[in-house]
C-alpha cells in the first residue's frame, strides 16, 4: 500500500515504514533505547528528505519514550527531582541545537554535521559498550570477582550542591544540567533523544544507580523530544505526522515482541549486541564520508 | 536548402495559422490523495487545417509539461581532510519542479535551435541559472538535469508523440509520486521543418486534496497547533502501548 506523506511529499510504502518502525522497536524493547539513532539514517536511506527525517523521529521518540516511562513509574524507578534538573539542561540544549541545525541547513552542511555526530558518538559509545560488557562477561566467568565500587571524583568537588534522593545523591547541579544541554543539542540535530548517551553519562559521570538510570533518562528524553518537535513543527514545518504514525504503530508492537526476547537474554549479552548494533551503523556512516560518493552533486533549497 | 527556403517563404504567404492545434487533455487536474501513486496524463488533438496540408514539409508536434519554477541549490562534494563534504554551490535561480518534453520525433528534426531558445522547450533551456561564482557552473546545471532525470522528474521522450495522417495526435506522460503541488503547463507546439507555427498553452492544477491538503494546511498555517497534535498522537500512542503491554503481562 502505497501512502503519500502531505509533508515529505514523497510516496513511500506503508508497510515498509510499519516494518522499519516494528524493527526499530524490536530493538528499542530490547535495549531500552528509544532507536531514534537507527530510524533516522533508515529514513534518509529510503528517501524522506533529512529534515522531514529528522523532526519526525523526534516525535515518533516521544511515544516510545511515553510507554517506556510508564512501565518504570510503576516500579518507582524515575527520581523526578534529577529528571528536573536534567530537563532544564535538555530545553536550553535543544534550543540551541535548533539555532545551529537552521544554520547549517542554510549552509549546506546539515547533512554533514549530523553524519558527523553520528559517526563521533555512535563509534566512542559503541566502543565503550563493546569493551565494558566484554569485561563484565569475562568477569561473569571468574568466580569470587569484586563487583566495582563507586568512586568520589571530581563531580563531588563543584559548587551548588543539590540532594537526589531517589538516586541517592548529593551532588552539584552543575554536571546534570550540562549533560542535559549536550544531550538537549544532540536531540536536536541528530533527531535522537539522546537515550544512548543520556545512559553511559549518567552511571559513569553522575554516578547514579542503574536501576533508577533508564526511567529518569527516559522521562526527560520526553520532554527534550516533545520541546524539539514542537521547534522543528513551529520553526521549520517538517514534522510529518502521518510519517510518525506509521512509524509508531508499528513500534509499539515490536517493542512487545523486543521486550520478550530481551528477558531471555543475559545483561551482557544484551549489551554486546547494542555495542555492535551501534559500531554497525556507525562504521557504515563512516564509510559514506570516507569514500567518494557515486554522485557528487546534491539538490537543495536556497536559503531554507 | 533551396526547398526549405521555398517552404519558409510559402508558408510566410499563407494566412497566419493555417495550421491550429485543437487539444484534448484526459484529465484537467491532478488530485493528490493519501493513496497518489502518480499519474498518467494523456494529452490528445488534432491538427485543423483551412487549407491541405503542405506536402513538401515536415509537421512535428511537441508536447511539455512543466512543474512550476522553484529556485535550486546545486552542490557538489569535494574531499576535505579526508572526508567528502559540500563544497561548491550554484545557485539555479529557477528550474521547473517537474518537466517532459515528447516529441514526435527526434529533437533535432522537429525543432531548430533558434525556435528552442526563443520558446525555452528542451530540458537545458527550461533551466535559468544566472549569477553563478563557480566557473564550471555548467557541470551544474548537467548534474541537476541528471538527478532530476534518475528521479524521474525530468524527462526528455523523443518520439512518444504518435501522429496519424499529420492530422490525429496523441501521447502520455506519467507524473511520478512525488510530485509537487502547483500549476502545472501544458504546451503544445506545432512545428514545420523545426518552425514553431502554432502552439497552445492550458494548465493543470495538481493540489493535494482530503486529508492531505488539512494536514499540509494545518502544519503550515497553524503549526503550534500541529505540533500539539502529533504530540498528542504520540502520547497517546505511548500511553495505549502501555495500557496494553500491562494488560497482557497480567
Amino acid at each position: 500500500m502505497i501512502i503519500y506523506l502531505p509533508i515529505a511529499e514523497v510516496s513511500v510504502n506503508a508497510f515498509l515504514l510499519l516494518g522499519l518502525g516494528g524493527m526499530v522497536g524490536v530493538l528499542s524493547g530490547m535495549f531500552g533505547v528509544g532507536g531514534g539513532f537507527l530510524i533516522t539514517p533508515l529514513l534518509f536511506f529510503i528517501g524522506i528528505p533529512p529534515a522531514v527525517a529528522v523532526a519526525t523521529s523526534t516525535n515518533q521518540i516521544v511515544a516510545s519514550s511515553i510507554s517506556g516511562v510508564l512501565a518504570h513509574f510503576k516500579r518507582k524507578t524515575v527520581d523526578l527531582v534529577m529528571g528536573g534538573v536534567l530537563l532544564v539542561g535538555g530545553l536550553i540544549g535543544s534550543a540551541i541545537g535548533i539555532v545551529i541545525f537552521n544554520y547549517l541547513r542554510a549552509q549546506g552542511q546539515v547533512d554533514l554535521l549530523v553524519q558527523l555526530c553520528y559517526v563521533v558518538f555512535l563509534g566512542a559509545i559503541g566502543a565503550l559498550m563493546f569493551v565494558e560488557s566484554l569485561r563484565a562477561i569475562r568477569r561473569a566467568s571468574k568466580p569470587g570477582a569484586v563487583p566495582m565500587r563507586r568512586k568520589h571524583n571530581w563531580v563531588h568537588a563543584l559548587p551548588f550542591k543539590m540532594k537526589f534522593r531517589v538516586s541517592g545523591l548529593y551532588i552539584s547541579v552543575i554536571p546534570p544540567l550540562v549533560v542535559g544541554m549536550v544531550v538537549g543539542i544532540l536531540a536536536a540535530i541528530m533527531g535522537v533523544g539522546g537515550g544512548f548517551i543520556m545512559v553511559p553519562a549518567m552511571i559513569y559521570i553522575l554516578g547514579m544507580p542503574t536501576k533508577v538510570v533508564i526511567g529518569t533518562s527516559l522521562l526527560q528524553v520526553i520532554f527534550v523530544a516533545a520541546f524539539t518537535t514542537m521547534l522543528h513543527a513551529t520553526t521549520n514545518q517538517t514534522v510529518d505526522v502521518l510519517l510518525a504514525l506509521l512509524l509508531l504503530i508499528g513500534g509499539v508492537i515490536g517493542a512487545q515482541v523486543g521486550t520478550r526476547i530481551g528477558l531471555k537474554m543475559k545483561a551482557e549479552q544484551l549489551r554486546i549486541l547494542l555495542a555492535m548494533l551501534v559500531l554497525a551503523v556507525c562504521g557504515k556512516l563512516a564509510f559514506d564520508l570516507l569514500v567518494m560518493p557515486s554522485e557528487l552533486y546534491s539538490l537543495g533549497v536556497r536559503g531554507a | 536548402m533551396m526547398i526549405r527556403l521555398i517552404a519558409l517563404l510559402l508558408l510566410l504567404a499563407l494566412p497566419a495559422k493555417a495550421e491550429e492545434i485543437v487539444l484534448g487533455l484526459s484529465r484537467d487536474a491532478v488530485a493528490i490523495t493519501v493513496t497518489f501513486q502518480g499519474s498518467d496524463i494523456i494529452v490528445f488533438g488534432a491538427v485543423s487545417r483551412d487549407a491541405p496540408a503542405p506536402q513538401d514539409s515536415q509537421l512535428g508536434v511537441i508536447v511539455t509539461i512543466a512543474g512550476p519554477d522553484e529556485p535550486v541549490m546545486v552542490r557538489r562534494k569535494a574531499r576535505r581532510m579526508g572526508i567528502w563534504i559540500n563544497t561548491d554551490a550554484v545557485d539555479v535561480s529557477a528550474a521547473p519542479s517537474f518537466y517532459a518534453v515528447a516529441t514526435t520525433a527526434p529533437i533535432s528534426e522537429v525543432l531548430r535551435d533558434v525556435e528552442d531558445l526563443r520558446n525555452r522547450i528542451t530540458i537545458p533551456r527550461a533551466i535559468r541559472a544566472v549569477g553563478a561564482t563557480v566557473p564550471d557552473s555548467a557541470a551544474f546545471t548537467d548534474a541537476l538535469i541528471r538527478i532530476k532525470t534518475d528521479q524521474n522528474l525530468y524527462q526528455m521522450l523523443e518520439g512518444a508523440v504518435q501522429l496519424d495522417q499529420d492530422t490525429l495526435f496523441r501521447t502520455a506522460i506519467s507524473l511520478p509520486a512525488t510530485l509537487t503541488e502547483g500549476d502545472y503547463t501544458a504546451h503544445i507546439y506545432l512545428t514545420r521543418n523545426g518552425v514553431v507555427i502554432d502552439d497552445y498553452v492550458t494548465t493543470i492544477p495538481v493540489a493535494k486534496v482530503g486529508l492531505e491538503r488539512w494536514l499540509y494546511n494545518l502544519a503550515h498555517q497553524q503549526a503550534f497547533l500541529y505540533g500539539l497534535m502529533s504530540l498528542a498522537i504520540a502520547a497517546g500512542a505511548g500511553w495505549l502501548a502501555s495500557a496494553v503491554f500491562g494488560m497482557i503481562r497480567r
